[in-house]
């Protein structure tokens, strides 16, 4: 909080002073004397007010301090986490405070976009007067905020959890830091592909179910659509600043995990800034725009538009293809944000190809969200009881019937239930061939510079060629000379 | 501060010591008064400039292992500052917002509002003013609402574009400097109309009227005559509606973040995410310290200039 105030108040906090020296040499002493004096006390007074508010503002966040009470901050509004707030209210507090009467579970989520949550998450955590009992992480974050020392270590609290053992291996390396201790619970993991509505590709000619083989495939699909749909857009996906993550996710990691460059060489733990697996990603997202197979700019880059583009435009058939997680198949559901009884007669799940069908022939990204537990946390204990609770098989299940989720444990992935939800046969599928992000504590700052090129390359701003001349000299600017390497 | 020196010569010796007494039991509690706010500004003022000097020089970040182990780097944000294009970039889109919006916009149109609403009719003036002002006791958030309402792909503009038969257009992505300029305009420009029309009521008409008679034009009489004399209002203006706009963040980064791409990345907003989204706080601050420079140096390009013409 102080450092966001000092920024803005450095900025800004000179008009009051030039104001009265200009004003200073204009009469006597005497005047100045006075309209200094009416200044200081003008701002002060302002100044002082503000400060009372803002006092008063975060003591309404701050826990009370007792040993029952713990706080739980995650990312709510406009649809977002609809289920992981039910899933708390109705389903795990209710039967957590059975155990515990005295406990008290209070709920403080943040509404923010998805790049400001991260940003306000560590403001919050940085001070003890804010920090909440437990926190939702991204999994990209998790490594980041425990090398800035925010996040408590779960080693030693894991080894007396049998639990553990049935969560899957790989989900588990996206929540251990570089000191390679463990820093969160996954609660939920993912996997990416291809939606698609079915009958526009009929009435375009193309074979269903769709199986691209290659990028080329898909631009081919793409090509058809456009010409036998105007109208339609042809392919959907996340490519500016304002998408955030999901830009860099959905978006250029998946169609850069299908080359043969990723995006860090884990041997040698260095980033790879310039490849040509970089240049395809790049050309192929500039295809997509500069052929117009795309949806328009004002449309695609604007923060809302992964929302506008699964509520609205998908069940009106607007749109062809989308590159996405399988959570969007949660918007459809009767209880969701835009119920679709239809949705899966429509829509089909395809498996994203690698660039000319290469290896394994598919590839996938995978993330998640853990549960975490501040190191300003007041009440370790009992927030470790809670995330024990909820992390269950029972309850761990509620959850993802909830929010449309993969599961992080194995034995939930084998109920029936849970493999009955639409599409999640297909998208436990992509977890075989699927990819995490590096847990390097830079990547969050590489992901942006990500998300600017990509963003400058579908307004025109940067050819390819120039988008990866820029990415290596912002990403070597952001993670030092000593760990980049070319391809 | 000092005694008065037209009373201290006129009075005697003794009369002299205990006006002094007086005076600086006077001084005393003044001073005593003003501490808190002294005090205050120290704290949240020159505490966060002085502040924002030291991180300026460091690599702090909100997150990941610098967040932990802050480090002096010299001069090395401000090195890859020069480096950055996006920096270049953000100067050029912060002296065109600059220019454009409150040097040529709100200056220009706010004088000639004050000038043609000059010995008008008071209820016209009255309807009028409360018109432009209602632009400008809008909150920023709100006029960017206002304004993305208007010029969106589905706004207000395109609907009436529609309407006449011509085909929409996605201002904020086809003109999107343009149109937060016009925001801004709209949003700043009866600041500038009050200070010029309260300028302009203090010209005693009677010069201007012996002007006339001399054989002045209307043109000589506004140009020779009366813009000389209101300079002083249009300095203090014009750094105002400088310091004001060069801190524009709100309006920017609602209407289009600062995009699509680079296109409406003012220093605030680069600062912003610099600081904020890349979560490098020392380099966000380093930028700010340069943006605190900008608006120094051009307050005191105007007063320097004004100097020189007197």
């Amino acid at each position: 909080m102080f450092f966001e105030s000092a920024i803005i108040i450095a900025s800004r906090s000179y008009i009051p002073f030039y104001f009265s020296k200009f004003e200073e040499g204009v009469d006597m002493k005497v005047k100045s004397y006075k309209k200094l004096a009416a200044i200081s006390v003008i701002a002060g007074s302002v100044l002082f007010s503000s400060a009372c508010s803002d006092a008063n503002s975060t003591s309404g966040n701050k826990k009370s301090g007792d040993n029952n009470t713990i706080s739980i901050t995650y990312r709510d509004g406009g649809g977002t986490n609809k289920g992981l707030t039910d899933w708390l209210n109705k389903d795990v507090i209710p039967e957590f405070k059975k155990e515990h009467p005295k406990a008290n579970i209070k709920l403080s989520p943040i509404s923010a976009s998805e790049g400001d949550y991260f940003a306000k998450v560590a403001l919050m955590l940085k001070s003890g007067q804010s920090a909440p009992d437990i926190v939702t992480e991204d999994t990209f974050m998790v490594n980041s905020d425990a090398s800035a020392g925010y996040l408590e270590p779960l080693d030693d609290k894991l080894k007396n959890w049998d639990e553990w053992s049935h969560y899957i291996e790989n989900v588990k390396n996206g929540v251990k830091a570089q000191d390679g201790k463990i820093y969160g619970v996954p609660f939920n993991t993912d996997s990416r592909g291809l939606w698609y509505n079915k009958e526009l590709f009929k009435k375009a000619g193309l074979s269903v179910p769709w199986e691209p083989k290659s990028w080329g495939d898909i631009l081919t699909a793409a090509r058809t659509i456009k010409k036998k749909s105007p109208g339609v857009i042809p392919m959907w996906m996340n490519s500016g600043k304002a998408t955030g993550e999901a830009t860099s996710m959905q978006t250029f990691e998946m169609l850069l995990y299908g080359t043969k460059d990723p995006l860090y060489d884990e041997e040698k733990q260095k980033w790879i800034v310039n490849s040509q697996g970089l240049l395809d990603t790049y050309s192929f997202i500039d295809t997509i725009y500069k052929e117009k197979l795309g949806p328009g700019l004002s449309q695609v880059l604007n923060g809302q538009g992964g929302t506008v583009a699964y509520t609205q435009l998908f069940p009106k058939g607007k749109i062809a293809i989308g590159l996405d997680g399988i959570w969007q198949a949660g918007n459809y559901r009767k209880d969701g944000p835009a119920p679709w009884p239809d949705a899966f007669k429509t829509l089909g799940y395809a498996a994203m190809p690698t660039q000319n069908g290469e290896g394994p022939g598919k590839t996938s990204m995978s993330g998640g969200w853990a549960f975490s537990i501040p190191k300003k946390s007041d009440n370790k204990d009992l927030s470790w009881e809670f995330i024990k609770f909820i992390s269950t098989k029972e309850n761990n299940l509620k959850l993802l019937l909830k929010e449309n989720n993969l599961s992080p444990r194995e034995d939930v992935s084998k109920e029936p239930e849970y493999l009955n939800l639409p599409m999640f046969k297909e998208a436990s599928e992509f977890l075989e061939n699927t990819h995490f992000r590096p847990s390097v504590d830079k990547y969050p700052s590489v992901s942006t510079v990500i998300q600017s090129t990509v963003e400058d390359v579908v307004t025109g701003k940067l050819s390819p060629k120039q988008a990866v001349e820029i990415y290596q000299k912002n990403v070597t600017r952001v993670v030092g000379e000593d760990k980049v390497i070319e391809r | 501060m000092d005694a008065n020196p037209v009373i201290s010569t006129s009075t005697s010796v003794d009369s002299k010591s205990s006006l002094h007494k007086r005076k600086n039991k006077k001084l005393l509690s003044s001073l005593l008064f003003l501490l808190p706010s002294w005090i205050l500004l120290l704290i949240f003022f020159i505490g966060p400039i002085l502040l924002t000097f030291y991180f300026a020089f460091t690599n702090l970040s909100l997150t990941g292992s610098e967040a932990q182990a802050t480090q002096f780097v010299g001069f090395s944000n401000f090195v890859n500052m020069f480096q950055d294009p996006n920096f270049r970039i953000s100067v050029i889109k912060t002296i065109l917002y600059l220019l454009f919006s409150a040097i040529i916009g709100q200056q220009v149109l706010g004088f000639i509002l004050a000038l043609l609403m000059k010995e008008k009719n008071p209820a016209f003036r009255r309807v009028i003013g409360i018109i432009v002002i209602a632009g400008w006791v809008t909150p920023e958030i709100v006029v960017a609402f206002c304004w993305v309402a208007f010029l969106n792909d589905s706004g207000t503009l395109n609907m009436i574009l529609q309407h006449m038969g011509l085909k929409p257009v996605a201002w904020l992505f086809a003109f999107p400097m343009t149109s937060v300029i016009i925001a801004n305009i709209w949003h700043g420009t009866a600041f500038s109309m009050l200070v010029f029309q309260a300028a302009l009521d203090d010209v005693p008409k009677s010069i201007e009227e012996a002007a006339v008679v001399d054989g002045a034009s209307r043109f000589q009489v506004l140009y020779r005559i009366v813009l000389p004399m209101i300079k002083g209002s249009v300095v203090t203006n014009m750094i105002l509606v400088t310091l004001q706009t060069l801190g524009v963040f709100t309006l920017i980064y609602a209407m289009t973040g600062g995009g699509p791409g680079t296109s409406t990345q003012t220093l605030p907003i680069f600062m912003y995410n610099q600081a904020f989204v890349n979560y490098q706080l020392g380099y966000g601050t380093a930028i700010s310290l340069i943006l605190l420079l900008i608006g120094v140096l051009v307050s005191l390009l105007y007063l320097k200039s004004m100097k020189v013409k007197v």
